[in-house]
């Protein structure tokens, strides 16, 4: 085992995964994770906590795991590169380990010119790709990006991200197989709602063996309304949602209900996927979905290892 | 080139307020290149500012000079007769044209009137951008000779991120992804394996984080 986590622990023992995100709020108020936890835990085997998510200024990642994890609920670590450089970076790493985190997620991050602060001078010391070999470094041969020795483990179960529908789409597999390269034992994709692309991809990803290298979860995003679905469409950048999802959604007597069966289709479909070990739900502001998602998906209870 | 553009009116008159001899500078390579601070943009300037004056009453003089190079010694004291009977010498230069001027007239007001843009191309008359982001370690011959430290959003040595869409950058629909072009021109180039290898970590320090830079040819120095 690299980090003993459950999410690593679930995966090498061959089940499908279900993680989640909880974001923390724009305050203080350590609540706001807690009932996230609550909702979520006994639908999910990790949680997602996001970190400064789109550059908006919330609470930190970190203490929003910690947070999830004095109510035993097992939290991912997202960490962007945004926001720090290589020193914060490394010394975040050794604080999370020493407060029991044991998973974690490398990302860029979006640009601060998408958030509240957007005069914020962004830092990209490293970029995603370098950090997971960081943490991959330290945690393997317990060295810092310097060389310099670490005392103690850094026992981290390392993620990345992956969107298959962002551009230059032929060179996504190739991106992706160099974040396995670099060590990241677990990813989780972009929300999937054009699933024909999504299979294409999935197809070079086995093409190149990286399933068989990394465990792939397939993100999901539950959608609420129709403005929802054009919002996504038009306005976040590198997602994908076909003109059939909208219509859908828009023609739909009650939209909440049939976006929950969109997803449920989407896991269904997913399931036939080869090389698909577990899905991530983002359901943003919707967290009170999940538990029906993954129980009429079948996924209930989860398993215990 | 450096490139650079000229501060509007409104700043420039109000630094400028309560300087009875105001020298107006302009320079002659880059500022000019950007029709920032050429002759041309000198004469312009100072009668917007001896029209402002009169209309506000203000007092005093304003003259008009441009030299070849206000980022070189040797032109900058060219001026120096000029200089001395000024209270203040508003520069068309860039910010090291200004430095130049307070170094050199160490008892005059210098003020900047342009902003320093950045290190580019001119891609058609009136319209400039960013190529060089002066790092100080070239990595083009990596890159397809395109610079992703100057032209990525995120500087991304790995990239392209998640949210590069029909070629463009997640900030905006008006500026291209780096990396789609990157990627592109190997594509072609048929060198497109180059970018399966992990591009290490970047040393920032010849960037400028390692302090203010300096750069010493003992071959040269008399």
């Amino acid at each position: 085992m690299k980090s003993g986590s459950n999410l690593e622990r679930l995966l090498e023992s061959g089940q499908f995964a279900v993680t989640a995100e909880a974001g923390p709020p724009k305050g203080s108020s350590p609540k706001v994770v807690q009932r996230k936890g609550e909702l979520l835990k006994l639908c999910c085997d990790a949680l997602n906590v996001t970190d400064n998510q789109t550059a908006i200024v919330r609470m930190s990642s970190l203490s929003g795991c910690v947070l999830l994890k004095e109510m035993d609920v097992e939290p991912v670590l997202q960490m962007v590169v945004r926001d720090r450089n290589r020193l914060a970076l490394q010394g975040d790493i050794l604080g999370a380990a020493a407060l029991g985190i044991r998973n974690v997620l490398c990302l860029s991050g979006d640009h601060q010119k998408f958030g509240n602060h957007p005069s914020a001078k962004g830092v990209y010391d490293i970029d995603s790709i370098q950090f997971i070999q960081t943490v991959k470094n330290m945690r393997d041969e317990h060295k810092f990006l310097n060389g310099e020795d670490i005392s103690g483990d850094v026992p981290f179960f390392i993620g990345a991200a992956a969107n298959p529908f962002a551009d230059p789409f032929e060179f996504r597999v190739i991106r992706l197989a160099k974040k396995v390269a670099a060590g990241a034992d677990f990813i989780q994709t972009q929300g999937i709602f054009d699933m024909s692309k999504f299979v294409k991809w999935m197809k070079m990803v086995r093409d190149r063996g990286l399933h068989e290298k990394t465990h792939i979860l397939a993100g999901l995003i539950p959608i609420k309304s129709v403005g929802m679905a054009r919002y996504m469409r038009n306005n976040v950048s590198g997602l994908s949602v076909p003109k059939e999802i909208v219509d859908r959604m828009a023609d739909a007597k009650e939209p909440k209900e049939e976006g929950v069966k969109i997803c449920l289709e989407t896991i269904e479909q997913l399931k036939e996927v080869d090389g698909i070990h577990g899905i991530h739900i983002m359901a943003v502001a919707w967290e009170d979905i999940v538990s029906r998602i993954v129980e009429e998906a079948g996924l209930m209870p989860r398993p215990v290892v | 080139m450096i490139t650079l553009e000229q501060k509007k009116f409104q700043e420039i008159e109000k630094m400028t307020t309560g300087y009875n001899r105001l020298l107006v500078l302009g320079c002659e390579t880059c500022a000019a290149m950007c029709f920032a601070g050429g002759q041309r943009q000198v004469a312009e300037l100072v009668s917007a500012i001896r029209v402002a004056r009169k209309t506000t009453g203000e007092q005093g003089e304003v003259l008009e000079e441009a030299i070849a190079r206000q980022c070189e010694p040797e032109f900058v004291d060219l001026i120096k007769d000029e200089v001395s009977d000024c209270d203040a010498i508003l520069s068309l230069a860039c910010g090291a044209g200004v430095q130049m001027l307070a170094e050199r007239f160490q008892d005059k007001v210098v003020l900047p009137g342009c902003n320093t843009t950045f290190l580019g191309v001119t891609e058609e008359l009136g319209v400039w951008s960013e190529r060089c982001a002066g790092c100080g370690n070239c990595i083009l011959d990596k890159t397809a000779g395109l610079c992703p430290i100057a032209r990525c959003s995120k500087q991304l040595l790995n990239g392209p991120c998640g949210g590069s869409m029909n070629g463009k950058c997640e900030i905006s629909k008006d500026v291209d992804c780096v990396w789609q072009l990157i990627i592109d021109r190997l594509t072609k180039l048929n060198r497109l394996e180059m970018l399966e290898e992990i591009f290490p970590v970047k040393d920032w320090s010849p960037a400028g984080h390692g302090g203010p830079r300096k750069m010493v040819r003992e071959d040269l120095k008399s």
